[in-house]
């Protein structure tokens, strides 16, 4: 269980974040929306540890993640996986390396192992013989389904996907969305999903989290995103991005 | 004369933020050693691209750095000590001074510039986010193996370039200078201190160690891109430039 609590984070003095409270329900997808730079990303760093709230805490199972030490922190992120907007692909390693560096420093698993395993989620992703390829040969998409077989190789409990199709054509999109989804409901992974692409949030999530001006603006189901009156939340929904409502 | 005084201020400001970061980033990656011990192949490759590919730019620079410090010291010499003792007189400094300061700076510039770059980039691409989110910590994974590499590969380095430093010297002064194989092998052998050896060594455990800590600190702490990427490696350059000549002063003092 993730339970956010008040957070609140500002970069050289312009507040991001200006107090988010959020529940992270077990097993299930949650969406994450929001405007372009309204802070989707930097509350994912937030969850996973990479940066520190100025205030608040985020419970993961119970531990306040900016309160741990360093290596308490990183026992911690055993339990993550992320998918990073950029990929952020190790360029000095193959693909089959990328994927394989976590079992290869927590494991002891044999080298044929490592490799069935690699094979495994490069599968998942629908990729494959892309083991010896390195990241720089890859176009995007490819590089955000390496990235995403990266963070699912340990099987981690909660996995945290920034942006997991943007750049991906509409089949794999579907092919990735299904994959969040429905395998990872089957799995028993609890997700965060960050997109501003509301027609995957529909196919992913069980659960919709909007923030906009640095607060939640809505949490619910999807049909009650659909149905909510909110102005940013329509605002967002029919896309026009104009604040007509307010000039009005 | 207030803003030269602020200026002032605030560069002792920025070093000594450097160098805390650096002295916090030791500590760490020392904590990282047993990490190591179980990862060999993460301290070979390191050291293989710290010794073996600075290596022929080493023995490069130290052909010459003999060669004209034979010169000079004949130059020096001539008229007032005799030539017998010229083997002696640059057998020391190359040992205690030359070789030492010569060889960190050819590091310096290849391979404490070349891991900012490298981490640099890293850093800006995320991909030290990503190893951390893998709950690989990279102070252990990144900065030890480089760290470690640079204080073991250094005086390896030096005791190639001594000795190529040994035969430039000896060919400018037996070809140039007239003396003789004989006469200016037994004057090095004749002054040859065990102690000036092991000084240089230290001294470049130091160089090579601190070289290594500064580029992976920097580095680390890149921000802003390309252009960041860019200042960083010229920052660990100039950086490790002026800490190897300062720490040569510092252990000049201790050890002599
Ligand atoms: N390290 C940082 N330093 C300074 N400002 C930052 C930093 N990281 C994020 N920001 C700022 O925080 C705001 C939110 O950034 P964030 O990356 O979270 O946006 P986002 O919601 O993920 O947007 P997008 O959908 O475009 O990815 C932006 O205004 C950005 O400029
Ligand atoms: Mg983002």
């Amino acid at each position: 269980m993730i339970e956010i609590k008040r957070i609140k984070k500002s970069f050289g003095g312009k507040p991001v974040l200006k107090g988010i409270s959020l529940d992270i329900p077990e097993k299930k997808a949650t969406v994450l929306i929001g405007r372009s730079g309204c802070g989707k990303t930097v509350l994912l760093r937030i969850l996973i540890g990479l940066l520190r709230p100025d205030e608040g805490q985020v419970l993961v199972d119970g531990e306040d993640m900016a309160g741990l030490s360093r290596k308490a922190l990183f026992r911690a992120r055993r339990k993550f996986g992320m998918l990073f907007q950029s990929a952020a692909l190790f360029d000095s390693m193959t693909v089959g390396e990328n994927i394989s560096l976590a079992l290869r420093e927590h494991t002891d698993l044999s080298k044929t192992e490592i490799a069935e395993k690699v094979r495994e989620k490069l599968d998942l992703v629908g990729l494959e013989g892309v083991e010896d390829r390195m990241p720089s040969e890859l176009s995007g998409g490819m590089k955000k389904r390496v990235g995403l077989a990266r963070a699912l190789i340990m099987d981690p409990r909660y996995v945290l996907y920034d942006e997991p199709t943007t750049g991906l054509d509409p089949e794999t999109a579907d092919a990735i969305n299904e994959l969040i989804g429905g395998t990872g409901r089957r799995l028993g992974i609890t997700s965060v999903v960050v997109t501003h692409d509301l027609v995957s949030a529909r196919r992913i999530g069980d659960r919709f989290a909007m923030i906009s001006e640095g607060h939640i603006v809505f949490d619910g189901t999807p049909e009650g995103f659909q149905a909510c009156q909110k102005p940013a939340v329509r605002r967002f929904i029919n896309g026009s991005g104009l604040d007509l409502e307010e000039r009005i | 004369m207030m803003e030269t005084l602020a200026g002032f201020g605030r560069s002792v400001l920025v070093i000594l933020e450097e160098a805390g970061s650096a002295a916090i980033l030791l500590y760490r990656s020392m904590r990282g050693g047993a990490y190591l011990l179980r990862r060999p192949a993460l301290y070979a490759d390191q050291a293989f691209q710290i010794g073996v590919q600075s290596l022929p730019l080493v023995l490069v620079v130290s052909v010459f750095t003999g060669a004209v410090s034979s010169w000079q010291a004949a130059y020096q010499f001539r008229g007032i000590i005799s030539m017998d003792f010229l083997g002696a007189a640059v057998s020391a400094a190359l040992f205690i001074e030359l070789s030492p300061v010569l060889t960190g700076l050819v590091v310096a510039g290849r391979v404490g510039a070349s891991i900012a770059a490298e981490l640099g980039t890293m850093r800006v691409t995320e991909q030290i986010d990503a190893l951390e989110t893998l709950a690989i910590d990279p102070v252990h994974y990144l900065a030890a193996p480089r760290i470690t590499a640079g204080w073991t590969m250094l005086p390896v380095l030096l005791v190639f370039s001594s000795l190529l430093a040994h035969l430039g010297a000896f060919a400018v002064a037996n070809t140039m200078l007239g003396v003789s194989a004989d006469t200016f092998f037994s004057s090095v052998q004749k002054y040859f201190s065990m102690r000036n050896v092991v000084s240089g060594l230290i001294k470049a455990l130091v160089f090579g160690g601190g070289t290594a800590l500064i580029g992976c600190s920097i580095g680390f702490r890149t921000m802003g891109g390309a252009v960041g990427v860019g200042e960083a490696t010229i920052r660990a350059f100039v950086y490790s430039s002026a800490f190897i000549l300062i720490a040569d002063y510092i252990l000049s003092i201790f050890l002599f």
